[in-house]
């Protein structure tokens, strides 16, 4: 029977929405018990929010004070220890599980399966290769610990349940001190967190400077949605990278991707495409977007998204 | 000697629209445009202004493949490496291999630093450099935006899904370089020729003796979903009663 462990994704306080899912997956894995394991120099906040995944059998707490940084280098050793009870080690494919994972499963001695879309058998999933151009199924042999990272939005959040148990365990290993976190950027404002938001509005190029990015704001502002951008403008110096969506960026599938002024690179599209409504607004009517959107419209977008506006304020208010 | 080591992968051009096979043995590439990973180009474009600012005195590429695989290193070389290793090798390594594989370099080359592309555009594994460093006992700093060398150590800034974040590691360590760490020099005629009279040595993967069987099978290829051809709108209240149609507003 399987039993996996899945490596939480947190900031110290917070639980990410993305450890959820990554219980998804494992729930898609017959018959399988899964435990949560919180690494943390103080694990009780995020323990208590992760025993109410839907599906637990428990949570695991492994507290060291250096785990405070959350660095690869030093929770993959305690992975690791921890990992030898289990059959299945599964993080979020997000920039803290891709980073970790690989080093975890280089110290077993074993391959990894990156960004699982799909789960088959207890050793079978399915993934994305070249940008989500083909459809890989592969298999881990039975022997092996399957180590993978998951692609979040391909399981959704499998909501909330009665609190699993949270146990304490222990990892007498040593850690490196090759590794220092010198800083982070604050996190951004009070709007939803793009990679687990409902609606999100996407910018490109074509906004043509910083400063009308505000428009993509005001829109994303009457539609409670995350902002996005495409790699073009994001390069241009528009927005941050942490709001690139893509293949290289994060991968969403939020019910509404509203994408403007974005031509629809093969490499933007990877990271769309199980959006569930698609709505592309952009001048040139051969843009590659509007094959995979739902709604499209062809026009300036400086004048598009105020009327835009105009009409969602007459929609949405009585 | 001050190295720096740049792992160099062919994969099909990133704007090659590849197809899956109709039996879905595997992706059909045959003819297609070849080159060295975009990211990979990244992070050799480091490795060479680090050695032009006199942080470091020699720049290696070394890439695993078959014969032909010379051309990017060839690349490599005219862009600016000092010399190229091949790793002559006829299969596929899954990226796990490909660590060990580098482990063996690193071990003959003490490099201070290897530098790789965070993921190659084919596989999108995003595992090689991470499972290198654990093998190596060393740091790692993946996605990285802007590295910064000075006296063992580097200081790292990384794009991470929150933003960015700064990590300070010890040398020796391994790199993963992100898209917006540099943009590759475009390579010049003489330079070129240049290439051609730099050494380039040949390795059979035999003489390494790592274990670089495959564990995991590729079963099948299928092409993704398609979604259904969506309806276009002509102005902004259409669009908004599109929405309101699929119960979006």
């Amino acid at each position: 029977m399987a039993r996996v462990l899945v490596v939480a994704e947190h900031d110290g306080l917070r639980l990410n929405a993305a450890t959820a899912r990554c219980v998804a997956c494992a729930r898609a894995i017959d018959g399988a018990s899964i435990d949560v394991l919180v690494l943390a120099a103080d694990a009780a906040p995020v323990a208590a929010a992760a025993a109410r995944i839907a599906g637990l059998d428990r949570v695991l707490t492994l507290e060291r004070a250096a785990n405070a940084d959350g660095l690869a280098a030093v929770l993959a050793p305690q992975v690791v220890s921890v990992a030898a009870d289990y059959s299945h080690v599964l993080a979020p494919a997000t920039t803290f599980g891709k980073d970790l994972m690989p080093r975890v499963a280089a110290l077993l001695g074993v391959g990894q399966v990156s960004d699982i879309a799909g789960v088959e058998t207890a050793h079978r999933f399915v993934r994305p290769i070249y940008a989500g151009n083909a459809l890989l199924t592969i298999e881990v042999p039975v022997d092996d610990t399957v180590v993978g990272t998951v692609r979040i939005a391909s399981f959704a959040d499998p909501g909330e349940d009665e609190a699993a148990p949270v146990v304490a365990v222990a990892a007498e290993v040593a850690l490196p001190e090759h590794t220092r976190l010198l800083g982070r950027s604050a996190p951004i404002g009070d709007r939803p967190d793009l990679q687990s938001a409902q609606r999100v509005v996407s910018g490109g190029r074509a906004l043509g400077s910083a400063e009308n990015f505000a428009l993509i704001h005001s829109l994303a502002d009457r539609l409670g949605a995350a902002v996005g951008a495409s790699r073009a403008a994001v390069d241009a110096g528009y927005v941050g990278s942490d709001l690139q969506v893509g293949q290289t960026g994060k991968i969403i599938a939020p019910d509404l991707y509203v994408a403007v002024g974005i031509s629809g690179a093969i490499q933007h599209l990877t990271g769309i495409r199980d959006a569930r409504t698609i709505v592309a607004i952009n001048k040139d009517p051969d843009a590659p977007i509007f094959e995979i959107a739902d709604i499209g419209l062809v026009g300036d977008l400086f004048a598009c998204l105020p009327e835009l506006n105009l009409a969602l304020d007459g929609a949405i208010s009585p | 000697m001050r190295r720096i080591l740049v792992g160099l992968k062919r994969v099909v051009d990133a704007n090659v629209r590849i197809r899956v096979k109709t039996d879905g043995s595997g992706i059909d590439a045959d003819g297609a445009k070849l080159g060295i990973n975009p990211f990979d180009e990244i992070a050799l474009e480091e490795a060479l202004r680090m050695r032009e600012r006199g942080d470091a005195d020699e720049v290696v590429v070394a890439s695993i493949g078959p014969e032909d695989v010379q051309q990017q290193l060839r690349n490599g070389l005219a862009m600016g490496a000092d010399r190229a290793i091949l790793v002559q090798c006829g299969d596929t390594l899954e990226p796990l291999g490909v660590a060990r594989v580098l482990l063996a370099l690193v071990q003959r080359e003490a490099p201070m630093l290897v530098l790789l592309g965070k993921q190659g555009i084919d596989g999108d594994h995003n595992q090689t450099g991470q499972m290198l460093a654990a093998l190596w006992d060393r740091p790692q700093a993946t996605f990285a935006s802007r590295i910064v060398l000075a006296d063992g150590v580097a200081q790292v800034t990384r794009e991470v899904d929150a933003g960015r974040e700064t990590l300070e590691v010890d040398l020796p360590a391994v790199v993963t370089a992100d898209l917006r760490l540099n943009e590759p020099r475009f390579v010049k005629l003489p330079d070129i020729m240049k290439a051609k009279r730099k050494p380039l040595e040949t390795v059979p993967l035999a003489e390494l003796d790592v274990d670089t069987r495959p564990r995991l099978r590729n079963l099948r290829h299928a092409p993704p979903p398609t979604r259904g051809r969506g309806v276009m709108v002509k102005d902004a209240a259409e669009l908004v009663s599109a929405l309101a149609a699929r119960g979006v507003v």
